[in-house]
């Protein structure tokens, strides 16, 4: 299997190539979870998240509320 | 008390809460309850993947009780504004946003160029615009015409709790713009929520007044009676000052001395 590296949050990452963001949400034990993807600064929405693949050097950001003023 | 109406929408409530610097989620519940609050501001950030469950503030809040205000606090510039409120909408389903661009880390003063021309971008993209501003009736103007729902001048600076520094100038921008007023940030207790709202704006925002009091929960019900009072006396419209004594009683017929 070929392994690819990304960023998730800014932390680096070894994934398997061809893997999409569902895939790497399950991985994560995220799916599911309110949250938002951004890859490379793009919004990912949830209809495709099934679909987009990941490619080396992918920046992913997963981010959700918090509490602020 | 007539409710508050934002772009077309009422809220029972004139008084909006942040979710920040709570000593726990459960105080933090308790004490939005118990400001009756209807909006509440959350922030967006990165998930902890490694533990998930912690910060997600969806886990104490229902979006059902209560509307969420994502906000784009800790961004410094445009770009950074825009990318927040378009991150804070896609997890939150609505087009509102609380616009902060920070123009210097030391006072969270606004850097008001980039937050006119982040409010631009954003109404074009169809958001509801609320952006946190100072109190200056140019800039508030400004972002009017840029399309703003709402203008929100600080009473004082974020977090510092000094209260209504400047009465005049939100004076000033209240009688000068069509748009709700809601005074954002600095209010410390429940006697600067009151004044401010004498002041005839539309509502208050506030976080650390109600988060960082010792009780937290009493502090949230006194800002909720303090803004409410400060409405009302608003509205039933309060005596002129005078300089010098008036008798409350009669001068006539008092009993001669003996």
């Amino acid at each position: 299997m070929k392994i690819m590296q990304i960023q998730v949050n800014g932390k680096e990452r070894d994934v398997p190539a061809g893997t999409s963001v569902a895939t790497l949400l399950r991985e994560l034990g995220l799916d599911g979870r309110m949250l938002v993807v951004e890859l490379n600064r793009r919004i990912v929405r949830p209809p495709e998240i099934e679909s987009v693949q990941l490619e080396a050097g992918d920046r992913v950001e997963l981010v959700h509320f918090v509490g602020g003023g | 008390m007539a409710p508050l109406e934002i772009a077309g929408r009422t809220f029972a409530s004139r008084l909006i809460v942040g979710t920040g610097k709570y000593p726990s989620p459960e105080i933090m519940l308790d004490a939005i309850r118990a400001s009756g609050a209807d909006m509440v501001t959350v922030a967006v950030r990165r998930v902890d993947i490694e533990n998930p469950d912690r910060d997600d503030i969806l886990r104490t809040l229902s979006p059902d009780e209560f509307s969420l205000l994502p906000n784009t606090a800790a961004c410094y510039s445009a770009e950074e504004a825009i990318r927040a409120a378009r991150l804070g909408r896609a997890a939150g389903m609505s087009d509102w946003v609380k616009l902060e661009v920070i123009g210097d880390p030391d006072t969270l003063l606004p850097h008001t160029e980039e937050l006119i021309e982040a409010t631009r971008v954003l109404v074009a993209e169809g958001f509801v615009v609320l952006p946190y501003t100072n109190d200056d009736l140019i800039t508030a103007l400004r972002l009017e015409e840029a399309g703003a729902a709402a203008v929100m001048p600080l009473a004082s600076p974020i977090g510092s709790g000094l209260g209504l520094l400047n009465p005049l100038n939100i004076r000033i921008i209240k009688s000068r713009l069509s748009v709700p007023v809601i005074v954002d940030a600095g209010v410390g207790t429940a006697s600067d929520a009151c004044a401010t709202m004498e002041q005839g704006v539309d509502g208050i925002l506030m976080n650390t007044a109600i988060a960082a009091a010792e009780d937290p929960v009493e502090m949230a019900g006194a800002m909720r009676l303090a803004v409410e009072a400060g409405r009302r006396a608003y509205v039933a419209g309060r005596m002129p000052r005078r300089e010098w004594a008036v008798p409350s009683s009669p001068l006539e017929g008092v009993p001669p001395p003996a």
